[in-house]
């Protein structure tokens, strides 16, 4: 029963990001966190700062973590499954159309239209990740607010916007600062 | 090219070529598509430039990792539906191993309180790096000036961030808008004509 449910959590998240890596981080946290909590919103937060540390797309990445976390080995792997076999069928249903008649103006338009709700998705994912950075699991109270986590992210939000500084560059700073600071205070 | 080489021998080098790609791409999909275009069509001439700029438009468009997407297309491209399976499976057996391995030490790694403090540093980092892709991608959308795209980019924020409206119809409610607005431009093109 689990294996069914992780199996079609990851078709969802396979069926429904399109635009690559970011766009799947709002449809994970739905499906893993707000839908079946099996991960908290902290350990959400982990899984994708350990995605964006490792090589491979971050629907793979979640997929073989939430299945090992719930279901062991055989878990990632019929979530890893789920999570490509949309692509699998579209794909590769797409590239026998291509090849036959090398045009894609349809598929064009609706992704032009299709890229601002993509965007607005991603931001909503990024500021529910900044406010567990900021608040943590508790509510969004300005005496609660973490100071720290707060500081860092302006400070890489910064260098990022300011210098295109490369992220994982940028992540493991904060991650050094971070361990800095808690050791010194 | 590739005519020159026996299937099981082709088959071969696309899997370890997308094994190697794999590994050591980090930081998504555009990223791995640079590095198929470099191997696939400037060392080792199995597509050319034309080719490998739809079928990155291609992987982009679909649904779907964009790495997964490339592969499969790549795969199809260059030995048909063998080729599609051996280059999916390059593509996704090093981050399962890798995520694999953490996913087993996580849970003594992140009750470590050295570990814990990178990693919740780490997530600050994290925070800032996905809202600087928003708005990178939303300056895009902005640019565009258009009302529609920027009708949709505020309702789609306001529905998930205030209203919890879950992400699959937002992106289905996108889909219909897009496919509408393409019907109505290509109706309005009739009537000019």
């Amino acid at each position: 029963m689990i294996y069914l449910q992780l199996f079609w959590s990851f078709v969802q998240i396979g069926l429904f990001s399109i635009g690559g890596g970011y766009a799947a981080i709002p449809l994970i946290q739905a499906q893993v966190v707000d839908h079946h909590t099996w991960l908290t919103m902290s350990e959400f937060t982990d899984l994708v700062t350990i995605a964006e540390m490792t090589p491979g797309p971050i629907a793979v990445n979640s997929a073989t973590f939430v299945g090992i976390q719930i279901a062991g080995l055989p878990g990632a792997v019929i979530a890893t499954l789920g999570c490509i076999l949309p692509s699998l069928i579209i794909v590769s249903v797409l590239a026998y159309i291509y090849f036959r008649y090398k045009k894609l103006t349809v598929l064009q338009s609706i992704l032009a239209s299709l890229r601002p709700a993509v965007v607005a998705l991603i931001a909503s994912a990024g500021l529910s990740i900044l406010a567990q950075v900021s608040f943590g699991e508790a509510g969004m109270a300005l005496r609660e607010l973490n100071w720290i986590g707060f500081g860092l992210f302006a400070c890489a939000f910064f260098v990022l916007r300011k210098w295109k500084l490369n992220p994982i560059m940028v992540m493991s700073a904060c991650g050094i600062i971070n361990l800095v600071l808690g050791l010194a205070l | 090219m590739k005519e020159h080489i026996s299937k099981p021998k082709l088959l071969r080098k696309l899997f370890f070529t997308m094994l190697y790609i794999s590994s050591f791409t980090f930081g998504g999909g555009f990223v791995i598509v640079t590095f198929m275009k470099r191997k696939f069509v400037d060392e080792l001439h199995w597509i050319d430039d034309q080719e490998m700029l739809d079928l990155t438009a291609l992987a982009q468009s679909s649904p779907g990792a964009i790495a997964v997407n490339a592969a499969i297309l790549v795969g199809w491209h260059v030995a048909g539906f063998w080729g599609m399976v051996f280059a999916v499976l390059g593509t996704i057996i090093p981050p399962m191993v890798v995520l694999s391995v953490i996913s087993f030490f996580y849970a003594a790694f992140a009750t470590n309180p050295y570990v814990a403090l990178v990693l919740k540093g780490m997530q600050s980092g994290v925070a800032a790096v996905i809202l600087d892709v928003v708005f990178s991608l939303g300056k895009g959308v902005v640019k565009s000036k258009s009302w529609l795209y920027l009708s949709v980019m505020a309702a789609a924020f306001v529905a998930t961030f205030f209203f919890d409206v879950n992400v699959v119809y937002v992106i289905l409610a996108a889909a219909v808008i897009g496919i509408a607005s393409a019907v109505w431009e290509h109706r309005k093109e009739g009537e000019t004509k």
